[in-house]
């Protein structure tokens, strides 16, 4: 999953507004799937999640159509870096059994993060965000914790 | 008592480590999570307008030190449309009311510009909205590509997150053999490692053929290691490294080993004597073959330029090797020639190469990345086929979906020019 299928270029070279790009997400794998979005959906993908250019509008895009977690085998790494900066959460771990429509919960508890699949009745934990991470994640992103502290800080233990 | 006991058991480091370390002020290791002080902070005209947004987002009032902040108009060198021109408007307002420095329209690729003008060091930590500023690390540092909202909070801070990278030891072995490029040694590397091998990792570049390289040629070998979705890409510092920043560097330069027992995620190692020159086919950097399964394929547009194929040496060697296979430019195919930075195009003019290349017909277009991701310059046609020294070749990254992109290096890319055809550089006066 690149970038570009996430939200094509075509699209982003008009605008970078995620409120009005999100009409078109996944558009190029999908063009139902936009408009079936609901608040408090989740992606759940495979290996290498997006990939691509490193444009931060598709982090942006996703949040603004009310997801707030992908759940995914891997990321690739300016994704990754991207979603904590803007309060996505970026779910790392084994997404094999999942299925569409399964009810989820993703659960962030200090360091350890973990998704709770209710319909195959799972439970696995992701990859840890530890640290100054956790702190930008929990804070919903580096505008918020920079607005806050002026600087980057070591997360207190 | 504990801090004492600590530092007689400072454990074995790679480059990353160390240079991390030091600029988070405490010992970190691979998966260590850290505030690093940055040195150099880089914003393109694709990147800029964005981070800008978020530093007003921020609260940001001003620069944590401008004379480290630069932003470079690349890729939009000139602007092609209104919009673009405007981007350009609100980067260079920004960057005169902060008072950081601009490279404006004609001046050259971001990172480039920081090397030549010396300001990326050894031992320094340089971050850049560009996923290619990792090309820096051939000048012993530790350069990443980081997102426009890490660019915006650099920019007030001067700090980045980052997680510690685990590393990939390249070794470089055996005799480098004419005609084989910096960019066969890139490609072959990107086969080897795989699109996705060096996610989240850094590599780190020794062996006994490191040598055979000058700087800017260790930056194309750095150029291409974001193909793996690598992190980092370093080289050690040496006399190349010396040469390179004699009457450039300004600031101390800090050079960093690695430690003799530093631990390794893997090791890759690579044979010079034996490689041969290569060729990404469509649509993939990963698509890598040996030069000869690509040999014939007809070529309707060779581009010479970019932030891996666009200095000088790259030049010299794409109009040697147009020389060898005949010396004109084959019917039908057109030539675009691209400097990476003014200070390329000035020694390419001086020395004659520009009026050569002009009088055999190319496209010299101004400096910066030019027709490489098809924001500005030449627009290939439906159904062409390109030979390019660029890093890149999705489908659909120079503009046009409906043509194909082949890369290669500066001396196949000349030969090919001349015979219309992919072709070997090392085929001495190649049949037209
Ligand atoms: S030359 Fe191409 S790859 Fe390099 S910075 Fe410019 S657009 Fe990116």
């Amino acid at each position: 999953m690149n970038t570009d299928y996430i939200i094509t270029s075509t699209r982003k070279r008009d605008t970078i507004d995620g409120q009005v790009l999100k009409q078109w997400l996944l558009e190029t794998l999908d063009p139902a799937f936009a408009a079936s979005v609901r608040e408090g959906d989740m992606i759940v993908a495979g290996e290498n999640f997006g990939c691509g250019s490193a444009m931060e509008v598709a982090v942006t895009v996703i949040l603004a159509a009310g997801i707030k977690a992908v759940i995914a085998q891997s990321y690739s790494r300016t994704f990754y870096r991207n979603a904590i900066n803007n309060g996505l959460i970026p779910v790392q771990c084994d997404t094999s059994r999942f299925e569409e429509g399964d009810l989820l919960a993703v659960q962030l508890d200090g360091a350890a993060l973990s998704v709770a699949n209710y319909t195959k009745e799972l439970t696995l934990s992701g990859r840890p965000i530890s640290g100054v991470m956790l702190d930008i994640l929990e804070h919903g992103g580096l505008v918020p914790y920079i607005r806050e502290h002026r600087r980057l800080m070591p997360r207190e233990q | 008592m504990e801090i004492a006991e600590r530092a007689g058991h400072v454990t074995a480091r790679t480059i990353s480590e160390k240079i991390l370390s030091a600029k988070a002020g405490r010992e970190l290791h691979a998966g260590d999570v850290a505030i690093c002080d940055v040195d150099h902070v880089l914003g393109t005209d694709a990147s800029g307008p964005m981070a800008i947004d978020y530093f007003e987002k921020m609260g940001g009032e001003r620069l944590f030190d401008p004379s480290r902040v630069l932003f470079a108009f690349d890729h939009y060198s000139p602007p092609a449309s209104a919009k673009t021109a405007a981007f350009h408007d609100r980067v260079r307002a920004f960057a005169e009311r902060h008072g950081a420095e601009l490279c404006d329209v004609g001046e050259g690729i971001s990172f480039q510009l920081l090397a030549e003008r010396g300001g990326a060091l050894p031992g320094s930590l340089v971050i850049g909205a560009d996923s290619h500023t990792v090309t820096a690390g051939a000048l012993n540092l530790f350069a990443t590509g980081v997102g426009s909202s890490d660019l915006a909070a650099a920019m007030i801070t001067g700090q980045v997150w980052v997680r510690v990278p685990e590393t990939i030891k390249v070794m470089l072995t055996g005799t480098r053999t004419a005609y084989l490029s910096p960019k066969d040694v890139a490609l072959a590397l990107v086969k080897a490692i795989g699109p996705a091998g060096a996610n989240y990792q850094a590599l780190e570049f020794h062996g006994s053929a490191l040598g055979a390289f000058t700087l800017e040629e260790r930056m194309v070998i750095c150029n291409l290691a974001v193909e793996m979705d690598a992190k980092a890409s370093i080289f050690p510092s040496d006399n190349a490294t010396n040469a390179y920043l004699t009457g450039r560097k300004v600031g101390l330069a800090s050079p960093v080993t690695a430690d003799v027992r530093a631990v390794y995620a893997r090791e890759v190692r690579l044979d010079l004597s034996r490689l041969s020159p290569r060729v990404a086919l469509p649509h993939a950097p990963d698509n890598v073959v040996p030069i000869d399964q690509a040999v014939g394929t007809p070529v309707h547009m060779v581009f010479l330029g970019t932030c891996t194929g666009g200095r000088v040496r790259d030049f010299h060697e794409a109009l040697a090797a147009l020389n060898r296979a005949g010396g004109q430019l084959a019917p039908g195919v057109q030539l675009v020639v691209t400097p990476a930075s003014r200070e390329v195009a000035d020694a390419i003019r001086d020395d004659g190469t520009l009026a050569r290349f002009e009088a055999l017909g190319a496209t010299v277009t101004t400096v910066g990345c030019g027709a490489c991701c098809g924001t500005s310059g030449v627009i290939p046609g439906d159904g062409m086929n390109v030979l390019s020294t660029a890093n890149r070749n999705f489908k659909a990254r120079m503009g046009n979906a409906n043509a194909s992109i082949y890369l290669a290096s500066p001396a196949a890319c000349g030969a090919s020019a001349a015979t219309g055809k992919i072709t070997d550089p090392r085929a001495e006066r190649a049949a037209r």
